[in-house]
């Protein structure tokens, strides 16, 4: 396998520039990575008769923004859930930078640095903002029973932690909160939170569930630039996400998910185009602003929303 | 109506043996479920399995009364490792149906005559307590020696000392315990385990050693209820581990002095009503109810104090609201 150093220059903040050469070969479901951190073989899940996800085989490259789309209940999170350790599947291989994971529980997992957020997030809602933060580090000498009671074996070390758990906490603007309980941070900065909490554990892969649901717009441009931040230091991203401005904006790869099965995947602005793609997910009408196709607001209509309100008008009443 | 008399038998509960080992079993159900969220609904089964481990040691094998009490702590790990291997993995309400139906096999295993040479069955077991009592350091004495309400006999004294000593070593270990990275860890189970899960923590093994912890020093309750009274396999009953559950909520669930506060307020309480309830049936105050109706509407009042208390104050008189609360 040939390593491929990937130029990931931080640019100005405009437009980072987008990892390419990441595949080998033509672009198609399964397509082999240059430098893959995860790769899945028939991995499948069913829940009674129902096949949740059967994933004959992808892999994930490395160094990069990989965005897995789909419409709901294609098996996004199902798929999380199996490849973290969360669930198990019915059949299947999967491994991580070469090692194997099934059967891995999801703590060991985590150790090995695959660590993931929940699309419905978990902050500890009665620990403190920095308690959150502090749990995410691993290899703590004092979480071990005994060790626990001598606090001069672990207090350098819970030091250091805490450093680094401020420092993130300013970098994800939650420092002014960090003595507070979680509970009471609103969703988006429990999203926030939660993602900072991921990094305490220095993970090599990051797998955010839907890591915009719910969040202001404001607040979705500082993710934005937090994820492709990730990248730059160094890590591999793997999220889900339905906001297809933001998967075209900063992912690298793009991964399409329907009925539990790889249909399509390849560049953001190649796989959006295909026509399964569109009929699966996306619709026709993907850059259609509907308050302006309903009448609500006035603007300039484009060509699509001509086209989509003649659609309309020509429906039998 | 002896007034003088009520508050004085009132005030003499605050150091039983019993009160004590009802301290020791709240801070223990403490542990459990206020800090790691284990429904554990067999209080009374941990205590049982202490007592009688001790009881049995000194009586059946001759041991010394110390060895006996690290005996009974050794049976509460063995009953807390037979209850979690199979129900921490699961989701959290099965703990409280396996630790509910464990107490009453424990129970019924006392009970029956089959062991009745070792158990003493409905009898329980009295008579072992020579050789603690002998380990008694004060100085001889006859008679009660104390101050007002809290006078003791020398026997008496000796089981308040031990148990005392034995409440405040256990605060400063679950204290210690609650603020290191450990406790962290606990309370973040308590909140989500899959996110601690998800967070690298091997959950099933922070359960297990919770569980433990707090089964020893529920364990260590029964054991010193066992050195002050006789042991009896009437007293661990279902409603006993309600009794626990109620001081530890009127206390504060989370926090490290609520369940002391709670158990020994929940015994003041009780007592007083107790004394107080058939005092007023005595003068005719209570002309619906007879001598021994009125003990049972302790029992009523202890019930709805529970709800009203889980409804109004789910925090407890020490907690926090911001830090726990029965419904999430």
């Amino acid at each position: 396998m040939s390593s491929n150093p990937l130029p990931s220059e931080p640019t100005a903040a405009v437009g980072r520039a987008k990892t390419t050469g990441l595949h080998i070969g033509d672009v198609r479901p399964g397509v082999a990575k240059a430098d893959p951190i995860l790769v899945a073989d028939g991995v499948k899940r069913q829940f009674g008769g129902l096949t949740a996800v059967d994933v004959e085989h992808v892999e994930i490259p490395r160094h990069a923004i990989t965005a897995l789309i789909g419409p709901n209940g294609a098996g996004k999170t199902t798929f999380f859930n199996l490849l973290t350790g969360f669930d198990k599947p019915n059949e299947g291989e999967w491994s991580f930078n070469g090692r194997s994971l099934s059967g891995v529980p999801a703590f060991r997992v985590a150790r090995m640095g695959l660590v993931r957020t929940f699309q419905l997030t978990k902050a500890l809602g009665l620990l403190t903002v920095l308690d959150n933060m502090k749990l995410g580090a691993t290899g703590q000498r004092g979480e071990r029973f005994w060790t626990s009671f001598l606090p001069f074996l672990w207090r350098d070390q819970d030091a250091q932690i805490e450093e680094k758990a401020r420092e993130l906490l300013t970098r994800f603007k939650l420092d002014a909160k960090e003595a507070d309980f979680a509970a009471s941070l609103s969703g988006g900065q429990r999203k926030l939170l939660e993602m900072a909490r991921a990094l305490m554990g220095e993970p090599e892969l990051v797998m955010l569930d839907e890591p915009m649901a719910g969040v202001n717009p404001a607040l979705t441009q500082s993710l934005l630039e937090h994820i492709l931040d990730l990248k730059d230091q160094g890590m591999t991203v793997l999220f889900v996400e339905h906001d297809m401005h933001m998967v075209r904006h900063i992912a690298d790869w793009v991964v399409v998910m329907a009925e539990g099965r790889i249909v399509a995947e390849g560049p953001p602005d190649t796989v959006m185009k295909e026509q399964a793609v569109v009929d699966a997910y996306l619709g026709a009408h993907q850059d259609v602003d509907l308050g302006v196709v309903t009448g609500r607001f006035t603007g300039e209509h484009t060509a699509a929303e001509r086209e989509l309100l003649e659609e309309i008008e020509e429906e039998p009443k | 109506m002896d007034i003088l008399q009520i508050l004085s038998n009132t005030a003499a509960q605050i150091l039983n043996p019993t009160t004590i080992g009802f301290v020791l079993a709240a801070i223990g159900l403490a542990v459990h479920f206020g800090f790691t969220g284990l429904l554990n609904m067999g209080v009374a089964g941990f205590m049982a399995v202490g007592a009688y481990g001790f009881a049995i040691s000194i009586l059946t094998f001759g041991l010394p009364w110390w060895v006996g009490a690290l005996i009974g702590i050794a049976a509460a790990v063995v009953f807390a490792l037979i209850l979690g291997i199979p129900t921490l993995r699961l989701r959290g309400d099965y703990l409280a149906v396996v630790t509910i139906a464990a107490a009453e096999v424990v129970r019924l295993l006392f009970l029956t005559t089959a062991f009745r040479d070792v158990t003493g069955s409905a009898d329980g077991l009295s008579g072992f307590h020579t050789d603690f009592r002998a380990s008694n350091p004060l100085p001889a004495f006859s008679g009660n020696v104390g101050f007002g309400p809290w006078s003791y006999s020398r026997d008496q004294w000796w089981v308040i000392i031990v148990g005392t000593a034995v409440v405040v070593v256990v605060l400063l270990f679950v204290w210690a315990l609650m603020r290191s990275p450990w406790g962290r860890v606990i309370k973040g189970i308590r909140e989500d385990e899959d996110a601690v899960r998800a967070l690298g923590k091997n959950v099933f093994s922070f359960k297990m050693q919770a569980l433990v912890v707090g089964g020893v020093i529920i364990a260590l309750g029964g054991i010193v209820t066992a050195m002050g009274t006789n042991v009896n396999p009437n007293v661990y009953v279902t409603s006993q581990t309600f009794y626990i559950w109620t001081a530890l909520l009127l206390g504060g669930a989370a926090t490290i002095f609520g369940p002391v506060l709670g158990a020994v307020l929940f015994w003041v309480v009780r007592a007083f009503l107790s004394n107080l309830l058939p005092a007023l049936v005595d003068i005719g105050a209570l002309p619906f109810l007879s001598g021994e109706q009125s003990q049972m509407l302790v029992f009523v009042l202890i019930g709805a104090a529970l709800m009203l208390l889980v409804i109004f104050r789910p925090q407890g008189i020490l907690g926090s609201r911001k830090e726990l609360t029965f419904v999430k």
